[in-house]
């Protein structure tokens, strides 16, 4: 059982996240026991024979940087946790779909970081929307993911506009205006 | 200038602490090469040649006699004694260790600077005019707008880990001295019909491998909407752009690939969501930024008639004045460039003395300000024409009067080979051969402006593309060789170079240039300078002179047959 960070805190973790291997068929490869976030290819192929699982909170979805959010905007509602894959780091595709799942097509559920989580990049992750972050099984000791904990936190009154918080620091405070003495 | 309030110094000094932390775990073995490469480089560090090499942002050129000094502090004590400006109006420090790099954050932190965003495939420094509020033909004061854009896109969270980098420029007047046309977004304010402020945008501009010029996607956005759009062209670009191929990555080859209308579209689609939302500006937020700046109150002064005969009678002072000092949009001042082309000394490198100088200087006479040129100079934007002789006597002494802007020695070169481990080929050695030979003052002047640019590989951070003459340092069997390009140009009529042919060798550099002005000279009309002569005849005549004469120098230096 692996642990992921989850609004804020450490928990361990029971969900198994599939990932088609070269030559896996979405239609027909089997599903893992217990509760399993399928790729969407899964989702699209067998919606029908999935839907009650998704309804019932055992089965979720993730989406990696080339899929558009917008396949699944009509399952949101009933969907209870979709993953957004990161396949390497520096990849900032996930950044943008997260955002757009929270705001253009209104998920409410579990957001979930998966594949190459670090904790240098919880901090973004949470600004877009995600309220879970799965760093890949043995990245971090806890002793290592109780101290990354910090990291959601590293900056305290951002500038912008996300979707953590939506109103940028400008909305947020009364920003003292022109400095008084001259200089 | 801008002057941080509680919330812009509690965000950069946060950012130390959590630099502390990285370079910690990266030193203790946590952090991988891979992991800590985009956190140190959006700290502005790149590990280089010899030493890292810091990039520290003077956003968008403008910066306080207190940041000189500290800049002279971290040159004495953490690196060689010395700095370099950038063509993106940014410092370099070339020898600071690893280790040291959060202190010297730190440090910067205290005067209200920082290394965020300035490399790495983020939103990177935002560049503008660096005479932006004092230019005679400036029509909006870009910097508010500039200030606001820095604060939008410090740790945006979604634009962080981008397909490549990302750069914006900010242009307010008549003439482009922000080279919009070479950025991923160019921004370039006016108003409309009713007198309302907007920007027209460009996207897609950029030089490096495949140069290319930004294309207008929005012909005006209204000011308050600027960040909601700037946000779509953001997401389309992070959404699609490609990152299978560094060299392909840049926006630029998105809409490329899109065709301009294509991607304006799906831009447009985006911004249809974004509109009126939360990041929509406020006139009050416009005005606490404008009013942070916190400009000295000038009041117009009459011509002052000693400077005007002063420049009648001291030949040397009106050499410095007819290039150094520009008109102000204020009677009685002038703006000043503090040139660092003096011959000998790599384009935009500076001490730490002159540092400390120019920051006295700032004090005295330029109200303790300064700005930085993205042609690697400095200026003082507000001088006033009675101080403009004093001013010069000391900017003598210190070696920044050389009477050479925009002349042919005010060249602009990228560090290359000797410090940069992507070159092809070193640029500063080429630039000060030129220099050299090109020392008379009276020549350089008869020649007038002329734009020269060197870059040591096609990463083009010399802008070489734009240069008037481009240089470009090319690799031909382990050797470094230099191409030449002839036709380019920034600002409002932005070209860029055409190559003239086969390239040279480093030691015929400064011949090339020579047979490149001799055939200006012979073909330019009255009063016209090199840009305009090449864009009325073509570049045949040039090329066929510098090639002529090339072959007439290799036979003198063949043999006698006997
Ligand atoms: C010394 C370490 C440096 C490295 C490793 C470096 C690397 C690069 C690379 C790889 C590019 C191409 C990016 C692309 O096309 O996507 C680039 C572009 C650029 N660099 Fe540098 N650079 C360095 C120093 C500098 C310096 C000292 C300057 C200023 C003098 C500079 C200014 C620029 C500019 C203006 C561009 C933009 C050209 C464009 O629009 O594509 N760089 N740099
Ligand atoms: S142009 Fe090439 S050689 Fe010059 S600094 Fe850029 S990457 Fe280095």
């Amino acid at each position: 059982m692996s642990e992921i960070i989850k609004n804020g805190q450490i928990q361990a973790d029971e969900w198994t996240v599939l990932r088609l291997a070269e030559g896996d068929d979405a239609a027909t490869i089997e599903l893992p026991h217990g509760r399993v976030i399928v790729p969407l290819a899964v989702w699209l192929a067998r919606r029908e024979s999935l839907l009650a699982q998704a309804e019932a909170g055992v089965l979720g979805v993730w989406l990696t940087g080339s899929d558009d959010p917008a396949a699944i905007a009509d399952d949101l509602p009933t969907l209870q946790l979709v993953a957004v894959n990161f396949p390497k780091f520096v990849d900032g595709r996930g950044y943008s779909i997260a955002a757009l799942l929270r705001t253009r097509y209104g998920y409410g559920g579990e957001l979930r970081a998966i594949g190459e989580v670090l904790r240098d990049q919880f901090f973004y992750m949470k600004r877009c929307g995600f309220d879970s972050m799965q760093p890949p099984a043995g990245r971090y000791t806890h002793a290592q993911l109780e101290a990354a904990l910090a990291s959601l936190g590293t900056f305290t009154e951002p500038y912008q506009s996300a979707v953590d918080v939506a109103e940028p620091l400008f909305r947020r405070h009364l920003r003292p205006a022109p400095a008084k003495e001259q200089a | 200038m801008y002057q941080y309030d509680e919330y812009d110094q509690r965000i950069v000094d946060e950012r130390v602490a959590q630099y502390a932390d990285q370079t910690a775990r990266y030193l203790a073995g946590e952090l991988s090469e891979d992991e800590f490469r985009p956190l140190r480089l959006q700290n502005g560090l790149y590990i280089q040649r010899h030493a890292p090499m810091l990039r520290i942002a003077v956003p968008y050129g403008n910066l306080r006699a207190e940041q000189l000094r500290m800049f002279a502090h971290i040159a004495r004590t953490y690196d060689r004694g010395y700095g370099h400006f950038t063509t993106r109006q940014n410092l370099q420090f070339n020898w600071p260790k690893l280790e040291d790099v959060p202190e010297i954050l730190r440090l910067l932190a205290s005067v209200q600077m920082h290394g965020i965003q300035t490399s790495g495939n983020c939103i990177r420094n935002v560049t503008s005019d660096p005479f932006a509020g004092v230019a005679a033909d400036e029509a909006i004061d870009p910097r508010p707008w500039c200030e606001i854009v820095r604060q939008w896109s410090t740790f945006h969270p979604e634009f962080a880990y981008l397909p490549r980098k990302f750069k914006i420029a900010v242009n307010g007047a008549q003439e482009d001295r922000a080279a919009i046309q070479i950025h991923d977004i160019g921004l370039d304010l006016r108003r409309d019909a009713e007198g309302k402020i907007g920007f027209r945008v460009l996207v897609g501009g950029g030089l490096g491998r495949t140069p290319i010029l930004g294309e207008e996607v929005a012909s005006f956005v209204p000011w308050q909407q600027i960040l909601n759009y700037c946000e779509a062209v953001l997401r389309v670009y992070n959404l699609h752009g490609r990152r299978d191929n560094a060299y392909k990555a840049r926006i630029k080859i998105l809409v490329k690939a899109l065709g301009v209308e294509e991607f304006a579209r799906q831009v447009d689609a985006e911004f249809v969501h974004l509109k009126d939302g939360p990041s929509t500006l406020t006139q009050a937020e416009i005005d606490r930024v404008a009013g942070r700046f916190n400009d000295p109150v000038l009041t117009p002064l009459p011509a002052d008639e000693a400077y005007r005969a002063r420049l009648a009678d001291d030949r040397a002072f009106a050499n410095w004045a007819r290039r150094n000092v520009r008109a102000h949009r204020l009677s009685g001042y002038a703006s000043v460039v503090l040139s660092l082309k003096k011959s000998g000394i790599a384009p935009g490198d500076i001490t730490a003395e002159q540092f400390d100088a120019v920051a006295d200087l700032s004090e005295r006479y330029a109200q303790g300000e300064a700005r930085v040129l993205h042609e690697q100079n400095l200026a003082f934007a507000s001088v006033r024409e009675a101080d403009l002789h004093d001013l010069w006597q000391q900017l003598h002494e210190l070696g920044l009067a050389t009477p050479n802007i925009g002349l042919l020695s005010d060249i602009i070169s990228c560090p290359g080979g000797d410090f940069c481990s992507l070159a092809n080929a070193k640029s500063i050695p080429i630039a000060l051969a030129i220099q050299d030979r090109f020392d008379d003052l009276d020549h350089l002047h008869d020649i007038g402006d002329l734009e020269l640019n060197i870059s040591g590989c096609m990463n083009a951070c010399g802008h070489h593309h734009v240069g008037h003459i481009g240089v470009l340092g090319v690799d031909k069997n382990g050797e470094e060789w230099y191409q030449v390009t002839i036709g380019g140009a920034q600002g409002n009529q932005a070209s860029l170079g055409k190559v003239i042919g086969p390239s040279f060798a480093a030691a015929e550099m400064p011949d090339v240039v020579e047979s490149l002005i001799r055939s200006y000279i012979d073909n330019r009309n009255e009063g016209e300078a090199f840009i305009d002569t090449v864009r009325r005849v073509g570049i045949e005549p040039f090329k066929t002179r510098v090639y002529a004469e090339r072959s007439a120098r290799q036979e003198e230096r063949k043999p006698a047959h006997v």
